[in-house]
């Protein structure tokens, strides 16, 4: 064999490399303005989460709907992870039945607000009864009454240029989800649960329910909501508390 | 073809080992949609409740696993059917055959029922997938269902690969993976088991 071919090899293989490189580059931007990438993309685990975000995102861009159940249907028992914080400010608010709390909201809002639990629950009523499974593999169905999130971002005129929405809770957890997920109609703000007042350990006064994602998504006691258009400059830029436990973002699985 | 082996094999590794680590956190089994502590299971393994957070990396590795295991997958079956090599080795093999009958029943059963069953199961626990095709866990019986059946069809094809090792290490250890890297027959003849 002559030299030739083996430049000429030489030569298509760097540029087979250069095009896949600069092929898998322009992918990347384009996934990224499509909102394909999920925040904790990088790593030895990231190809495997970012596939599956942007196959999720690509399947249900439609507006998916997760399955509701009959009231005949809802679990006698619902264990509940942990109590709920123990933080001073947090219990004051209990012992006083939230009658002095207010969830804040800020971020790229036209009208940064601040509403309490009476003003809530004056907002359009939607119940749900849906399927919570903890990533653990347990898992019970209950029903869920609250005023969806996309209601309430239209409320506050949510920018344009918003891709996330981020939680503060009062046990010093954080979350975020992207728009597609805030603005789907199953995504409440959660004041009740299976007819009552959201219980204590469920997340009281509010909590997020996400039932198109693992339990740990649906993240409990919010005390701020947070309009934003990047992660980045939010704790390590993983996009909630759950990165730093070793557990995924997206957890729609 | 023989690259597809051994990418199956270092994710089945890596779906193995991770789904014991995310088990671990509840290695209860019930039937139906639901399931906690506090109600009745179907199966109690004799494991340890391990809460210590191992069902993350557990989680992060199962799924980097099962896309190399599914997109592995894709291209074995459309290489396989290419190649004629499920109907020549399995379904209609030669005479005299290069697998005897009770090897071409379970790998058949490996490829076409076992593991499609696994991504059916492992997407009917899916509350992202199973929004867009309920079907998928409603034909399970429902989510704690599907994950029950996902636990004893990895169990069996644990037994299947323990199996398949084992006979591979009985008949010659070295000439098989031999082949099995470099391609062609086993160098020397012997009784095939």
């Amino acid at each position: 064999m002559s030299r030739l071919i083996t430049r000429r090899k030489v030569m298509t293989t760097a540029l087979t490399a250069l095009g896949g490189a600069s092929g898998l580059a322009v992918a990347a931007r384009l996934a990224d303005r499509y909102g394909l990438i999920p925040p904790d993309h990088s790593g030895l685990y990231g190809a495997g989460e970012t596939l599956t975000y942007a196959s999720h995102r690509l399947l249900t861009a439609h507006g998916s709907l997760a399955r509701e159940f009959r009231p005949d249907q809802i679990s006698k028992v619902a264990p509940i992870n942990g109590p709920p914080p123990t933080a001073f400010d947090y219990e004051q608010l209990l012992r006083r039945g939230f009658t002095n709390w207010r969830l804040e909201i800020d971020g790229l809002v036209a009208r940064p607000s601040s509403f309490s639990l009476a003003e809530l629950h004056g907002f359009t009523v939607s119940r749900q009864i849906t399927h919570q499974a903890c990533e653990e593999g347990w898992s019970f169905i209950a029903e869920w009454i609250g005023v969806p999130l996309g209601y309430v971002l239209n409320l506050v005129g949510a920018s344009p240029n918003a891709r996330y929405v981020v939680f503060y809770a009062y046990d010093d957890d954080w979350e975020s989800i992207d728009m597609a997920d805030a603005s789907h109609p199953q995504t409440l703000l959660a004041y009740g649960m299976n007819g009552t007042d959201l219980p204590a350990g469920h997340g009281a006064p509010l909590r997020l329910r996400l039932p198109r994602q693992l339990g740990y998504k649906s993240i409990k006691y919010i005390a701020q909501i947070s309009v934003v258009d990047t992660l980045k400059d939010i704790g390590d830029g993983s996009g909630s508390s759950a990165p730093g436990y070793g557990y995924s973002w997206y957890a729609g699985i | 073809m023989r690259a597809t082996h051994w990418l199956t094999a270092a994710s089945f590794i890596g779906l193995a080992v991770s789904g014991v680590a995310i088990l671990l956190a509840h290695p209860r089994l019930y039937w139906g949609e639901t399931g906690a502590l506090g109600t009745p299971s179907l199966i109690d393994l004799p494991l340890p409740f391990m809460l210590t957070g191992q069902s993350g990396w557990g989680r992060y590795l199962h799924f980097l696993s099962a896309w190399i295991a599914v997109l592995t997958g894709t291209v074995y079956v459309l290489g396989g059917t290419r190649a004629h090599h499920f109907r020549h080795d399995l379904f209609r093999p030669a005479q005299p055959a290069k697998y005897n009958v009770v090897q071409r029943i379970t790998y058949a059963a490996v490829v076409f029922v076992l593991f499609p069953l696994m991504i059916w199961t492992g997407l009917a626990m899916s509350p992202g997938v199973t929004a867009v095709l309920p079907l998928l866990v409603t034909s399970m019986g429902g989510q704690q269902s599907a994950r029950t059946i996902h636990f004893i069809v990895a169990s069996l094809l644990v037994l299947f690969v323990v199996g398949h090792v084992a006979m591979v290490v009985f008949t010659g250890f070295t000439r098989h993976v031999g082949a099995m890297i470099l391609g062609g027959e086993p160098s020397a003849p012997e009784v095939q088991t």
